[in-house]
């Protein structure tokens, strides 16, 4: 998925979130560090245990399905990803995620009540998200026929017959302007639209999937009607479904979800985004006692020829949690900060490559220093042996971890589908990483991340004395 | 249910949901050292989950030592007589695995998930560290400085998490729910290695563990190794605690809150029992009671307050049935355009006073209780959760043979009895208040310092 999901948290519906860190505590910020962490990266096959076997067709209208069996339990996990995120907002930002978010809200003559009491009454969960690349909606339900059979009529029904009511389109415009004001107070918030909007410009990218509190007030009814009109079509969607049915059954559901949307057409490709032509430093002032520091520049697509020397570089670098480079230096050595970290999130078009942490405001200018030497040295002298076996085994061992559960692979069903990944790419992964060679990682790393062309955001009561700790002094 | 999403991060928030009656067995053993042993087989996958809980948390903890059960954490993995500081961690990756540990108000606990033949690189680390850590002065050092950027992090720049901070540290005057997890940060500056040291002397004993493992296993094959490795400690002393049960209190709590914020934000809580005070159905009727108000979109909350009246931009309700202490049923949210927290905390109160006169409806416990089954199937896909639910449960002094009867005991709950609930607990004497009142984030905009121009670059 993209990073910064945490802007289509509304949509997902309300969370008791609140105060969960005063609650219980953890060593480290997992759903920070693997929640922004992109997923695909995270699949190894392991010569002990075969990926799953993949059944790929496409409907009658043009939908593209991928399905896996998974007999244990007695029930199913399916999702549909439009090519519809925030990237096609094109003038009217916010448009993708408002349009996703009122998909449950009124479809053929039902009404938001009945709706959601009809899948709550089936014990049925309705989701859906908004990113930057991609809407999905999801539905998980027990296969049992009485209870399966309405819940996938209902989802067809907010698939394929979204009706979109005022009243509905009135509260949840108002309803996004809310969550776009509380990212104010939310230096993590904060920082992510700072990084993306400095290192994207012009670019579809650039601005944050809620959309701008000017942009969402402009938004009409006609907008998200023609939003979803041009891209909740068939040859736009991708249909995931992981579950206890048979090859019959899931093409049924697959035709039934899908039927009542038009063939349409595939979203246009997006153009490229171009580098940053030279270091940028951005310095925002807010009373936290934390700066917040994001570090980075333009990574890699999703088939990029770079990838896997990236990704096995990066987790040396950043990437693995506490072992990591960066974790080492910035926390483990110095206790300077609580989570350091460094991921490439690969997207349609080049996504970002980034470093992040947080420290206490009077350190930060030590800390963005000991960012970018463990970067440079990196680049300059590349990964030992040592690290890069360490990280071979920790990917590829980890395999089967990551298949694990029914939603692990609904989760990358989606990505391959999404991304036109190959059906074998699981099966091939293995071998793939352990083909990256210690040459490889620095060659790709020297020529592909520049820290002289890096922008440096941060947040925080106190600016840096950024100059004097920057990539290119 | 809407809470069931918190699990990963949150687990004493969320109810313990359950299990159906084909759910494979539970096997459970006891170590001469007392070490209990839980192993529960799930063939799915070739995986396998460890975890190691200890009794003890911020609710074991007393002022001028709050959050030392967390920092011990955190210290468990900087070494061993065997193991260097962080080699913990490096051998578990480079085995392929996952790991993480998190400190609660009742317990801690650590965990690590693997392809099922590493179970043993797990176990022996684990167990080497249950009696044998080092707590070396310059590890501290650093990481009680790590923990202080966390408490930083999660709640002194999180102005929700600073007013849930006062908000229950105002509720409670004797129970110790009032202290923070992560420790006021005082008590974090003036810790020492030596309330380290003490502390795990005082509860990191086999006796007051308990290991569950969830995976693809053999029980007696784990049963084996645990008593190759938890097996050659000795049974330890455990300390034992006051009870500190909560001052009965003597009228409804308000409180304000000052922090840089946009929005405003209200919670507001009732002194309510969990299982370990209350055996019998009251905790059930009142996690009905929580999932009526706001068990989904189609629940009292969202439909009325979000939707119909618009009230409410978001809300949220938390009740934890599984606590070693007396706890709060809480409301929280956010007024929509047009609101104060005025009139959302009035809509609120006028939902709780519905609750005393009128009785739930049949559907909407038929609702409540077609989620309760359908979760139950939900959460067998993931060994993490099953094992979360085991060890909580165990560590509050309950049984994992609770969830047994988890969905039997919320099914029988009557409309009646969500009443006498909502009579006795949900009033006005046993209610906190908070509010937080946002003050002014700079609106100083973005300095865009251009640096590195033509001349810096090289």
């Amino acid at each position: 998925m993209d990073i910064n999901s945490e802007e289509s948290e509304k949509s997902k519906g309300k969370r008791t979130t609140q105060h969960q860190g005063q609650r219980e505590t953890m060593r480290q910020f997992k759903y920070l560090i693997l929640g922004l962490f992109p997923f695909i990266f995270s699949l190894a096959s392991s010569p002990l245990y075969a990926a799953p076997k993949i059944e790929h067709w496409l409907t009658d209208n043009g939908a593209r399905v991928y399905f896996v069996p998974a007999p244990d339990l007695p029930m199913i996990d399916i999702q549909i990803t439009f090519d519809a995120g925030s990237a096609r907002d094109e003038a009217k930002k916010g448009i993708a995620h408002l349009t996703n978010s009122l998909l449950d809200e009124g479809a053929g003559k039902l009404n938001a009540d009945q709706i959601a009491e009809q899948f709550e009454n089936l014990g049925a969960e309705f989701g859906t998200g908004s990113y930057r690349d991609m809407s999905i909606m999801t539905l998980r339900s027990l296969t049992d026929p009485a209870l399966l059979t309405p819940a996938l009529k209902l989802f067809a029904l907010t698939v394929n017959q979204p009706t979109f009511p005022v009243e509905s389109f009135e509260r949840n415009q108002k309803q996004t302007i809310i969550a776009i004001q509380s990212q104010l107070q939310s230096p993590r918030s904060m920082i992510n639209k700072a990084f993306f909007k400095a290192l994207y410009g012009d670019h579809p990218y650039s601005a944050p999937s809620l959309g701008f509190e000017e942009s969402v007030t402009a938004l009409t009814r006609e907008d998200v009607i023609k939003h979803y009109q041009h891209y909740y079509v068939a040859k736009n969607a991708v249909v995931a479904i992981v579950g206890d049915v048979n090859r019959s059954a899931a093409e049924a559901i697959a035709t039934q979800i899908t039927q009542g949307l038009e063939a349409g057409q595939a979203a246009p490709t997006i153009a490229p985004p171009a580098a940053l032509e030279k270091g940028i430093v951005i310095n925002i002032e807010h009373p936290s006692t934390q700066t917040h520091i994001s570090i980075g520049q333009l990574g890699v697509t999703r088939d990029d020829p770079d990838l896997f020397a990236l990704h096995v570089g990066n987790h040396i670098l950043g990437g693995s949690g506490l072992v990591s480079r960066i974790s080492e230096e910035i926390r483990e050595k110095r206790g300077l900060a609580y989570s350091a970290y460094s991921f490439f999130s690969p997207m349609r078009v080049a996504g970002p490559f980034m470093m992040g942490l947080q420290t206490r405001n009077d350190q930060s200018s030590d800390a963005i220093e000991v960012m970018f030497a463990t970067l440079k040295a990196f680049i300059e002298n590349g990964a030992t042996t040592a690290e890069l076996e360490a990280a071979k085994r920790n990917i590829t061992g980890g395999f089967p971890l990551r298949i694990a559960s029914n939603s692990k692979i609904l989760g990358f069903l989606g990505n391959i589908g999404f991304y036109n990944l190959p059906l074998d790419y699981l099966d091939s992964y293995n071998a793939r990483i352990n083909a990256v060679t210690l040459e490889q990682i620095k060659e790709a790393f020297k020529r592909r991340v520049h820290p002289n062309k890096m922008v440096t955001v941060t947040v925080g009561a106190t600016p840096p004395a950024v100059k004097a700790a920057t990539g290119f002094e | 249910m809407l809470r069931k999403s918190l699990v990963a991060l949150c687990a004493s928030v969320i109810s313990i949901t359950a299990w159906a009656s084909e759910n494979p067995a539970v096997h459970e053993y006891m170590l001469d050292n007392g070490l209990k042993v839980i192993v529960k087989e799930d063939h799915r996958a070739p995986v396998v989950i460890s975890q190691v809980w200890y009794k003890v948390g911020s609710s074991y903890e007393h002022n001028g030592i709050t959050g030392v059960s967390h920092v011990l954490e955190h210290m468990m993995f900087k070494g061993t007589e065997k193991h260097a500081p962080g080699e913990f961690s490096r051998i578990i990756s480079e085995n392929g695995g996952s790991e993480n540990a998190f400190t609660g108000r009742d317990y801690t606990a650590y965990f690590q998930q693997l392809e099922k033949s590493r179970l043993e690189v797990s176990f022996e680390m684990e167990a080497d560290r249950m009696r044998n850590l080092k707590l070396l002065d310059e590890e501290f050092a650093k990481e009680v400085q790590v923990v202080m950027e966390e408490r930083r992090l999660r709640t002194e720049d999180n102005p929700k998490s600073l007013t849930y901070e006062q908000f229950a540290s105002t509720a409670f005057v004797s129970n110790p729910y009032g202290n923070p997890v992560i420790g006021w940060m005082n008590d974090l500056e003036n810790m020492n290695n030596d309330d380290l040291r003490k502390w795990y002397e005082m509860w990191y004993s086999p006796n007051n563990a308990t290991l569950v493992v969830v995976g693809d296993v053999d029980a007696e094959a784990v049963y084996q190794l645990a008593k190759k490795y938890y097996g050659v400690h000795q049974r330890g002393t455990v300390a034992t605690i006051k009870p500190r049960i909560e001052a009965p209190q003597k009228g409804e709590k308000r409180l304000l809150v000052k922090a840089p914020a946009e929005l405003p934000y209200l919670m507001m809580g009732y002194k309510v029992p969990t299982l370990t005070s209350e055996g019998s159905w009251e905790p059930y009727a009142l996690e009905v009671l929580a999932a009526v108000l706001d068990g989904g979109k189609g629940a009292r909350f969202e439909k009325l307050l979000v939707r119909e009246k618009q009230i409410a931009a978001n809300i949220g309700t938390s009740y934890s049935m599984a606590g070693l202490h007396d706890d709060l049923l809480s409301f929280s949210g956010t007024p929509a355009q047009g609101q104060t927290i005025e009139t959302l905390e009035f809509a609120i109160r006028e939902q709780v006073q519905r609750l005393h006169h009128e009785l739930a409806s049949e559907e909407e416990l038929a609702r409540v209780k077609a989620q309760v089954v359908a979760t139950d199937v939900y959460q067998r896909d993931s060994i993490y959760y099953q094992a979360m639910q085991i060890g909580i449960l165990e560590t509050v002094g309950l049984s994992w043979t609770m969830l047994d009867s988890y969905v039997e005991r919320i099914r029988a709950i009557t409309p009646e009895q969500i009443q006498t609930v909502a009579k006795k607990y949900l009033i006005d004497d046993n209610l906190t208040v908070a509010t937080l009142i946002p003050q002014p984030i700079d609106k100083t905009t973005a300095k865009r310092r251009m640096s590195g121009g033509a001349g810096h670059g090289h």
